[in-house]
C-alpha cells in the first residue's frame, strides 16, 4: 500500500510544510497587528509572484501530503484496496490542489 | 513444595478457521510451571484432542507461540504465576494467523513473507574461493548479529496492528531478516534486498508503533531493524540520482 516512493513523498511534503506553515502563521500574526484589512493584504498579495510561489508550493505539498495519509487510512481501516484505493488517493489530491489553488489564484491573479 | 488442592481456571481455545468456543478446565496449580505445561496437562489428563504445538521446551525452536491473557508469548518459557489474572488463563491460537486447529495456526504465510522479504541466503563466493575474513567488531557484522537470534514464533507478527490492518505488510519478523542479510557482507545482492522491501508491503508501511520490540521474547529489536531499512532505503533515492 504504501511503497518507497509514496513513503519519500509523503515525507519530502511534509519537509516542505514545515517551513510553510511557520510563515504563514508568522506572517498572519504580523499582518493583523496594525488592524491590515482584507483590502489592504489583497493589495499586497495581488500581482506578486512570490506570494503565488508561496501559497502555490504550500497547496501542492499539502495535497500530496494528504492524500498519501488518507489513502493509508482508507485502506487499513475500510480496507480499500487496488483501484479504489488509487481513485481515492488520486482524488483526495485532486480535489485538495483544485481547492486550494483556486483561493491562491483568487488572492494573487492582479485584479 | 507443591500445593495440589490449589487450581487454576484455564479457558482454551477449541475449534478451527470458521467457529470455536473457549472451554474451561480446573488445572492443579504448581509453584513452578509454565503455560505450555498447563496445556499439556489439559490435552495428557483430560482431552487428548486437544491440538498444540511445540518441540524444544527451552525457548529455541519458536514453535509454542500462543495468546495468553491476550498478549502473544512462547509458552515453553512463560511462568503461570508472571501471567495469571485474578487466578485465570486464557489461551488462544497466535493472531494475525489462520487457525487449524485449537491452540495450532497455519505459519504459512509468515514463513512465504520472510522468503518474499529476502531472507534466503544468495552466496557472494563458491567453496573455492577463499573464505572473506569479516571481523566480528565490524558494524555491519554486529547489527546482522542483533536479529540473527531471532527463532521465528511469531510472536512478533502476531504483536503487530499494522500485520492486522494490512496483510500484505511483510510484517516484523521478515524485515528484521532481510535487514540482517543486508548487513552481511557475505550476501551476493543486498541492493536487491533493499528494494525488495521498498515494495507495496515493505518495510514504508511500518507506524513505529513498537509491539514487536516489546513482546519479542528474546529481546530483539525488530522496529529499530525496520527503521533501519527505512533509513538505507531513503538514502538510497538521493544516492541514485547522483
Ligand atoms: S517449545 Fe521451542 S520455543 Fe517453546
Amino acid at each position: 500500500m504504501l511503497d518507497l516512493r509514496l513513503y519519500m513523498l509523503q515525507r519530502l511534503s511534509a519537509m516542505l510544510m514545515a517551513p510553510f506553515v511557520l510563515v504563514h502563521l508568522g506572517v498572519m500574526i504580523y499582518a493583523i497587528q496594525g488592524g491590515l484589512s482584507a483590502g489592504e493584504i489583497l493589495g499586497r498579495t495581488r500581482g506578486s509572484l512570490p506570494w503565488f510561489l508561496f501559497y502555490g508550493g504550500f497547496v501542492a505539498a499539502a495535497s500530496v501530503h494528504a492524500a498519501i495519509g488518507l489513502r493509508v487510512i482508507a485502506a487499513e481501516t475500510l480496507g480499500l484496496r487496488g483501484r479504489a484505493l488509487a481513485v481515492l488517493t488520486w482524488g483526495v489530491g485532486a480535489v485538495l490542489l483544485g481547492l486550494g489553488m483556486y483561493a491562491v489564484f483568487a488572492v494573487t491573479v492582479p485584479a | 513444595m507443591t500445593q495440589e488442592h490449589d487450581t487454576l481456571e484455564v479457558s482454551v481455545w477449541r475449534g478451527d478457521a470458521d467457529r470455536g468456543q473457549f472451554e474451561t478446565h480446573r488445572v492443579p496449580a504448581y509453584d513452578n510451571q509454565t503455560v505450555l505445561d498447563v496445556v499439556s496437562w489439559i490435552q495428557q489428563q483430560v482431552d487428548p484432542t486437544l491440538t498444540y504445538r511445540f518441540a524444544c521446551r527451552v525457548g529455541m525452536c519458536g514453535s509454542c507461540a500462543m495468546t495468553v491473557n491476550g498478549t502473544p508469548r512462547w509458552t515453553c518459557r512463560t511462568h503461570v504465576n508472571k501471567v495469571l489474572k485474578d487466578g485465570r488463563l486464557d489461551i488462544a491460537p497466535l493472531r494475525n494467523l489462520p487457525v487449524i486447529k485449537d491452540l495450532v495456526t497455519d505459519m504459512d504465510p509468515f514463513f512465504d513473507k520472510w522468503i518474499r522479504a529476502g531472507g534466503a541466503h544468495a552466496p557472494s563466493a563458491s567453496r573455492h574461493d577463499p573464505i572473506v575474513e569479516i571481523s566480528p567488531q565490524s558494524e555491519g557484522r554486529a547489527t546482522a548479529d542483533a536479529g540473527i537470534e531471532c527463532i521465528n514464533c511469531s510472536v512478533c507478527y502476531a504483536a503487530c496492528d499494522t500485520v492486522s490492518a494490512n496483510p500484505d505488510y511483510l510484517g516484523p519478523a521478515a524485515l528484521q531478516r532481510a535487514w540482517t542479510v543486508v548487513n552481511d557482507e557475505k550476501h551476493g545482492d543486498r541492493q536487491a534486498v533493499l528494494d525488495t522491501v521498498s515494495a507495496a508491503g515493505g518495510c514504508h508501511n511500518c507506524h513505529s508503533m513498537g509491539s514487536c520490540t516489546m513482546h519479542c521474547p528474546n529481546d530483539l529489536d525488530p522496529l529499530g531493524a525496520i527503521l533501519g531499512l527505512k533509513r538505507a532505503t531513503a538514502r538510497g533515492v538521493f544516492k541514485r540520482r547522483r
